[in-house]
């Protein structure tokens, strides 16, 4: 019995482990800060998630089981909203997203964003070149 | 649920989290416990902000159904990202679109925006008139959000409307 939990919580954490890796590949890879934050996601939610199952199973019934168990609830509720606070920040700061194909509707998306203030928007073909 | 129960609650709660994070059961600590838990509770109750959303006890039943299905979700949803960072090629489409969000309380609707940004591969952005802006990392992810399977079990775990 042991031994199938130790097992068991081992492919729990390693799997984590490889989320984490992935994401951080990710993360070096993609080309711009939305898809990165997709990346990030990743370990984020599914590698903290099973690390912290992992854990919990080598925890057996104790109080620390209670404690991971709270962490695991308080990552699922917290992450999106520190995510979701920064894509929009990042939109905000009118950083142009890459996007696949420059066809209506990215473009509809992108005039209708933000509500820029007139110093923003005077700004805002500068910082394109500069990007170009 | 009267503003008075819902004190007496949260701070039953607040004590059963106490005694969770702390494990050492001596008679000061338990004291100096209860009279954080009621100031908490206190404090709360002054801010007016005890109210339904506080303690949504009545979504825990519904809550049973929707998780373990998100979390289905979540996980394909992650094995579809980690496939798309591991191939050489990185075939990623990034699109950014509003979708339709039909909850009707504003609960329901963060529900909705968290369901989707806690899913790898696509993140909400903005509130947008009555929908949510996404930002998903390929084409078809979004596609598969606009059939609106999510968006359906979302506003059943809202229930009332």
């Amino acid at each position: 019995m042991e031994l199938i939990i130790n097992v068991l919580s081992w492919g729990f954490i390693l799997a984590g482990s490889f989320f984490y890796v992935v994401g951080a590949i990710g993360l070096l890879r993609m080309p711009d800060v939305f898809t990165r934050m997709h990346a990030a996601s990743t370990s984020d939610t599914t590698g903290a998630a099973l690390l912290l199952i992992g854990m919990m199973l080598q925890a057996g019934v104790s109080l620390v089981l209670a404690k991971l168990m709270m962490l695991l609830f308080f990552i699922l509720f917290t992450g999106p909203v520190a995510t979701h606070a920064l894509a929009r920040a990042a939109r905000y700061a009118e950083v142009e997203p890459v996007l696949a194909n420059d066809g209506a509707k990215p473009k509809k998306v992108s005039t209708t964003k933000a509500k820029p203030s007139k110093a923003k928007a005077k700004a805002k073909p500068a910082k394109r070149k500069a990007k170009s | 649920m009267g503003v008075k129960l819902r004190t007496i609650s949260l701070v039953c709660v607040l004590m059963v989290f106490w005694l969770l994070l702390s494990g050492h059961y001596t008679v000061f600590l338990i004291t100096v416990g209860i009279i954080c838990c009621t100031a908490v509770a206190y404090f709360m109750k002054s801010m007016d902000v005890l109210d339904e959303e506080a303690q949504s006890f009545h979504l825990l039943g519904r809550a049973l159904i929707y998780w373990p299905w998100l979390l289905v979700e979540i996980c394909k949803a992650s094995i579809g990202v980690a496939k798309l960072i591991l191939s050489p090629s990185l075939p990623i489409s990034p699109t950014m679109r509003t979708v339709k969000a039909s909850q009707k309380t504003a609960l329901g609707v963060t529900l909705f925006a968290n369901s989707i940004t806690l899913t790898p591969g696509t993140i909400a952005v903005e509130r947008e008139g009555d929908g949510i802006l996404v930002h998903a990392v390929t084409k078809e992810g979004l596609d598969e959000l606009d059939e609106g399977e999510m968006d359906r079990r979302a506003t059943a775990f809202e229930g009332r409307a």
